[in-house]
Formats: C-alpha cells, structure tokens, sequence
C-alpha cells in the first residue's frame, strides 16, 4: 500500500499546486535556493549515490550543471529518486523541478504525459543480457524465455514488439524496480533481464559476477534517453534545454574544465560569446553572462562528464558510440550559442 | 369563561428542527449548513484547480485512454490478453488476478486460522505452544518482507526448468513455477457434469432430510453410505456410458520453458502463501478470543450430554463463537484483500502493478487512473462486508429460532 499511497500523495498534490508555481519555475527555484531534481532509484554511471552519499552520475550532472548555471554551486540540488513508474507522476505534480533519469524520448511521453523533452543526453538501445551458461548467441535464440523487466519503461512495449515481430513466445515479469528485477534474474526466475545497454552494462556491475553474464549483441530499438520539463513554462524549458547544449557545444569549443580561465581570455568571437564576455546571451535564460563557464566549472564539458561517469574512466567503460560528437563520426549534435 | 387554548407549535416544524440541528436546535442547523458549505467549497476548490493544472500543463483529462493499446504483455492472466488489446483490457486482467489472489488467500488463511487457533486452545502441549508459536512469529514480521523471504526462498530452492523435479512423469516443478497436465474437455464431459450435479443435489437433499429426521423426530438418520455411492456412482456410471470426461494435455520441455499444461507461476505461489499465513496469525487470535468468549458452561453442559470434545465445538461453541468473531473477521478479509497491492514487489501482476503501475506510467492519466483504482477496491470491500453481514444476519437469526 506504500506505493499507492505515495501516488495518492501526487496525485493530490497535482490537484492542489498553485498554478502561478507551474508557470515559474525559475523563479520558484531561485527563492527556494535548491533545484529540485527527479532521478533513478541508483544506476550506476547515470545517476547513484557514492558511498558518501553524494550523487553522481551522467543524468545528475545535468541536474548540477542547471543548478551550477542558477545558483554558480553545484550542491544546490535536491534528488528525487524515483521508481520509473512514479517519475512522470512526480514531475506533472511539481514535486521535481526536472527529470533527469535516463527516461526515453517518445512521442506520445512528449504529448499526453504533459512534458517537454529537452535534449538528448545518452543516445541508447534496448538489448538482453543472459547468463553465459545456456550459451545464447543472439537474441533471437530466446523463444519461449521467461524475461525480467523493470515496469513503466519502454522496455516493456518494445520487448512485445521484438517478440512478435520475430513470431517468437516470451513470458515477461514485470517488477516494479531495476533492483527486485535483477535479483529475480540472478535467482533463476528469468532467463533474460532486459533494459537499455547502458543500463545492462551498469547492472551487470551489481551482479555475484559480472563474467558470467553476457550482453547479447542485439540492439533492438532506439532510446534516446534526456531530460524532461513540464509543459508551460517555456522560459524553464529553454534554460533546461540549453544547459545540456551548453555542455555538448563546450566540448566541441574545447572547452574543458582544466583551460577554462585562459578560454576566458581568449580573443575568439564564438568563445566570446559562449563564455559571456561578448553579450548577454546568459541574461536572455534568466541566468547570468557567464553561465557557461559556471557550468564548465563545476561538472566539466559533455565529454568530459561522459567518460567520468560512463565513459573510458569509468568502471562501466562503455564506448562513445553515437554519443560522440557530429564532427567526430557519433550524433552528438548542439544549435550554436549565438 | 371559556380559556384559549394555547396554539401548539408546528408538530412538523419540530421534527423538522429536531432531525436537521439535532438537540442544538436551529442553532446547530447553521452550524452544519456551514459545515457543509466549506466541505463543497473545497471539493470545489480541489476539482477546478487540478483541471487547471492539467489544462496549463497540457494533459488531456477523461477516459479515452482506456481506448488505446496497451501493447505490453502481462504473464498472468484468467482472460485472453495480447500485448495488441486496450487499456480496458489490461483492467481486467489486473482486477482478475487481484480477485484470484484474495479468494484463494481468503481461503487459506480461514482454514490455517482456525486449525492454528484450536491448536492453540487443545489440551496438547506441544500443539498449543506449536500454534502460540506460529501465531507470535508471523503476526510480529512485516507482510512484504514475508512476501519477498517466500519468493526468494521458494526460487532459490527450485532448479531450473532443464532439471525441473519431476513427479510422475506429468507434474513438473521449476524455478518457472509448478507446471501440471491441462484437461481438455472430451465429448463425455457433459454427461460427466451433470451426473455430478444431479449427485450434489440429491445429496444436499437426504442432507435437509436426515436434519429434518433429526429434530422432528429424534431420528438419527446415517446418510453418509448413500451419499459416497450418489457422489461415486451417478459420474462413475456416466463415464462407462459415454466415455472419459477429460483427456490431459501433458506439458513437454521445450527450448527454455514447458509448452502445454498449465502453469502456476511462482509469483502467485509465494503471494498467495505469504498472505494467508500472515492472516491466518491474526485470524487464528480472533477465532480463540470467539471460542473462549463462549461461556464455559455451555462447553461443560455438551460434555455432561456425552458428545465428544469435536462435536461439542462443531455442534454448540463455534456457532455461538461466530457471532463474536465475524466482525473482526471481516476486517482480516478486507486487510487481506488490500495486501495484495504488494504484488509489485514480486512482480505479480495485479491491479495495482499492471493498472495503476504500468498503464499510469505509460499514459500519465494519474488522476483518472487512481480513481478507478481506488473505486475498485473500495467495491471489492463493500462486497465483501456486504456477504460478511448477510452471513451473520442469517447467523443471527438461526441463533435466535
């Protein structure tokens, strides 16, 4: 009953929160001195507590980057860990400012939940992961499985659509966290887990061992995953939306959080522009001039974020892919600060 | 002289002023009118402001979704269900599965109940303290970390379906739950059938006739030989006739899982388990208060009449003991029914994890879709209380007769 009344809870605050607070967040933000951010119930790589409690993460960095453009102090964040069938709840009810939680862009997530998507931070797939023991090579080896979801994910849908697009039959249990379903895979109860690659990388890690488990090499639907905003508030949605460009265009600036002083320096128009000593493109967001270089400051350009968390210094050690940037070879892509 | 009488007041006015202010008098009558105002101001309130949240966010409010489809797979369901059918589907597949669970639990933990609380009362020792036993464990842990310790513990100890334990070559039991032969009807099921139900009414009769024996004329009437060879006989005599009723589809391994047969899938066995044995605590305490809330004498005058202790519980305490333990009986059913929302825990998929969890996160109808659900439940309760009051009105009066 836990669950349900916590919904409950939402589901009445939605009805009880002040129109005016919809319309403002910025300015809701600002006099509560504390961005409010929804975020997974811990995937590592994307966001999870450290064992100091301090959340990290590719999608928390976003959260600190916004609260590092408002506030200049990366700490100013509140998480929300949110099961994935309770974030959208939250975010339509005011209860998160944003949500950042490796959430798929779909369109009918952009329409009819009431949100706006604002970019795209992790361009992902949905893939299985099985036990090196039934020597499974390919996905479609897995008729008549039994597969471990996590509930209120695309994972979900696409996982009947892969099934029967390819005629095969399936059982699927759905639990209501990546937690109770990864335990329930590695007790025996499925043959399969399944969530985006990312994520199966980063649940392998919390697995007896890792090695005995393999990720299959089908990617069989597209996942582009971002943050959302509420519909409404066009003026927080495109802070929102220009933080994650902010730091996709400072790495391919080659601004890094190392050569951000001598950047500032610099005579170049576009990283004039971009760092704020020419103009005031910051004050147009309702944030400062020099918004980008707070943000660069405290959690680094895309990349560097990326290989962090997710990327080549990570234990993860997952492989910029599409994620690269455009000029690159991946479809990293940011419209320019001007 | 003639003295006026005094006019008495209005005798509808006074009713009418006793029944709205009660003895505050008129007083009180504004007193509730406001009360009752602030209660629809509110309401008010409540209703045009969230449909201003969800006009300003954008959120299309009402009932089409149920229209859509869901396109997701649920593993359970007494109904046919694809991924390809509508919201209003999954509700019922949702609202099946929860109402299978409670039935079944109610079942269970009824009959574990009272075993456990005349465990409890029996002269025996070691079954007394067995039953005490039983009742201080289970009643003093949280239900969901039982649901999780059975589900765990019940998939760890299971093998995987490639050495699956096998029983008798048909009956299969895995990790992937307990997977028994499926009957399919035969062309002798119907005369099968009704040979058995002309059997079960016979026999309900030569029950209402030995009792009316019984108490008219002090007959004792054996009826049992008659209702073994009704109940044998009549369906026995229909299969030589017109051949076996049902023929059994046994299950076969195939790649990773069983095809064929019929499945209990280990998530309803452990939620089932859990919630009757977690209730059965409770309701074998409330059973034990009802007994011993029968007076003694009535316990002494059975045995001084020379019945034996079971049919002086059956016979004279446990009718008496009902009327106390009904009440709070209901209560454990309702609790029981309620429970069951813990199913997403485990991925059992009720209505609370396939609607109010799945549907919800995919179609954001929060406000519709907690309010269908909580409407829900709150029916299968009033069902509920309902059968349990109508039981102990007819309690009641049989009692009195």
């Amino acid at each position: 009953m836990k669950r349900v009344s916590l919904i409950i809870a939402l589901a009445v605050a939605a009805g009880f929160s002040i129109p005016a607070a919809t319309a403002q967040t910025l300015k809701t933000v600002k006099d509560r001195g504390q961005l409010s951010c929804g975020v997974s119930q811990g995937l590592p790589g994307f966001s999870s507590p450290d064992d100091k409690g301090n959340w990290t993460g590719l999608d928390v960095d976003v959260c600190r980057a916004i609260a590092a453009a408002i506030f200049n102090d990366t700490t100013k964040v509140k998480f929300v860990p949110l099961s994935a069938k309770d974030r959208f709840t939250a975010l339509q009810s005011g209860e998160i400012d944003v949500l950042s939680r490796n959430t798929t862009w779909t369109l009918s997530r952009d329409t009819t939940l009431g949100a706006n998507f604002t970019g795209v931070t992790y361009y992902d797939g949905q893939g299985f992961l099985v036990k090196k023991s039934l020597k499974v090579n390919s996905a479609l080896e897995l008729n008549s499985a039994s597969v471990c979801v996590q509930t209120g994910t695309t994972t979900e849908q696409n996982l009947a659509d892969y099934f029967k697009g390819n005629n095969m039959k399936y059982e699927v249990i759905a639990f209501g966290t990546a937690d109770e379903a990864v335990k329930a895979y590695e007790s025996g109860r499925c043959d399969v887990f399944t969530t985006d690659v990312s994520g199966l990388y980063a649940e392998r890690l919390k697995l007896a061992n890792p090695a005995d488990h393999v990720v299959l090499p089908e990617v069989i639907s597209k996942e582009p995953l971002g943050p959302m905003v509420r519909h409404g508030d066009d003026q927080w949605f495109d802070l929102v939306k220009w933080v994650l460009f902010a730091m996709v265009d400072a790495e391919e600036l080659g601004i890094t959080q190392k050569n951000i002083d001598e950047m500032a320096k610099s005579d170049k128009p576009e990283l004039k522009r971009a760092l704020g000593t020419d103009g005031n493109l910051g004050e147009q967001l309702g944030v400062t001039k020099d918004w980008v270089i707070r943000i660069v400051k405290g959690v680094g350009n895309y990349g560097e974020s990326f290989d962090r968390n997710v990327g080549a210094g990570s234990k993860l050690g997952i492989a910029r892919g599409l994620n690269q940037l455009w000029n690159k070879g991946g479809i990293q892509y940011a419209p320019p600060i001007r | 002289m003639t003295s006026e009488l005094r006019k008495p007041p209005s005798q509808f006015l006074l009713t009418l002023q006793r029944a709205l202010g009660g003895r505050a008098g008129w007083g009180g009558f504004i007193l509730q009118l406001i009360f009752v105002a602030v209660l629809v101001w509110i309401s008010y309130e409540i209703v045009s402001n969230a449909s201003e949240n969800l006009k300003a966010q954008r959120i299309t409010a009402g009932f089409g979704f149920l229209a859509n489809t869901a396109g997701f797979d649920v593993n359970q369901s007494l109904i046919p269900y694809a991924g390809s059918d509508t919201y209003t589907r999954v509700f019922f597949v949702g609202l099946l599965n929860t109402l299978l669970v409670s039935v079944i639990g109610i079942f269970f933990a009824t009959v574990i109940g009272f075993v456990v609380a005349l465990g409890r009362l029996s002269p025996n020792w070691l079954l007394a303290r067995i039953s005490g036993g039983y009742v201080e464990l289970v009643r003093n842990l949280p239900l969901l970390f039982q649901i999780l310790f059975w589900y765990l513990a019940v998939l760890a100890a299971l093998p995987n379906p490639r050495q699956s334990v096998a029983l008798f070559g048909s009956f299969f039991l895995s990790n992937r739950g307990l997977i028994i032969p499926k009957p399919i009807g035969e062309p002798g099921l119907e005369p099968f059938l009704f040979a058995l139900a002309i059997a079960l009414v016979a026999c309900f009769a030569l029950w209402r006739y030995s009792l009316r024996q019984l108490f008219q004329r002090g007959e004792m009437f054996r009826i049992w030989p008659y209702v073994v060879g009704l109940l044998i006989g009549l369906p026995l005599a229909s299969v030589l006739i017109f051949g076996v009723p049902v023929a059994f589809e046994v299950p076969v391994l195939k790649g990773f899982n069983f095809a064929g047969g019929v499945r209990l899938i280990p998530e309803f066995v452990a939620l089932t388990l859990a919630l009757s044995t977690y209730t059965a605590a409770f309701i074998a305490e409330i059973v034990r208060a009802g007994i011993l809330a029968v007076h003694k004498g009535q316990m002494e005058a059975g045995s001084s009449l020379g019945l034996a202790r079971g049919a002086v519980l059956r016979l004279i305490v446990i009718p008496q003991a009902l009327r106390v333990i009904l009440p709070p009986l209901t209560n454990q059913y309702l609790n029981l029914t309620k429970n069951s929302s813990l199913a997403v825990a485990i991925g059992y998929p009720d209505l609370v994890s396939v609607f109010a969890g799945t549907t919800l996160s995919q179609t954001g109808q929060a406000i519709e879709i907690i309010g269908i659900t909580m409407g829900v439940y709150l029916l299968i309760s009033l069902v509920t209380s309902a059968i349990m009051s109508f039981y102990g009105w007819r309690l009641g009066r049989s009692l009195r007769a």
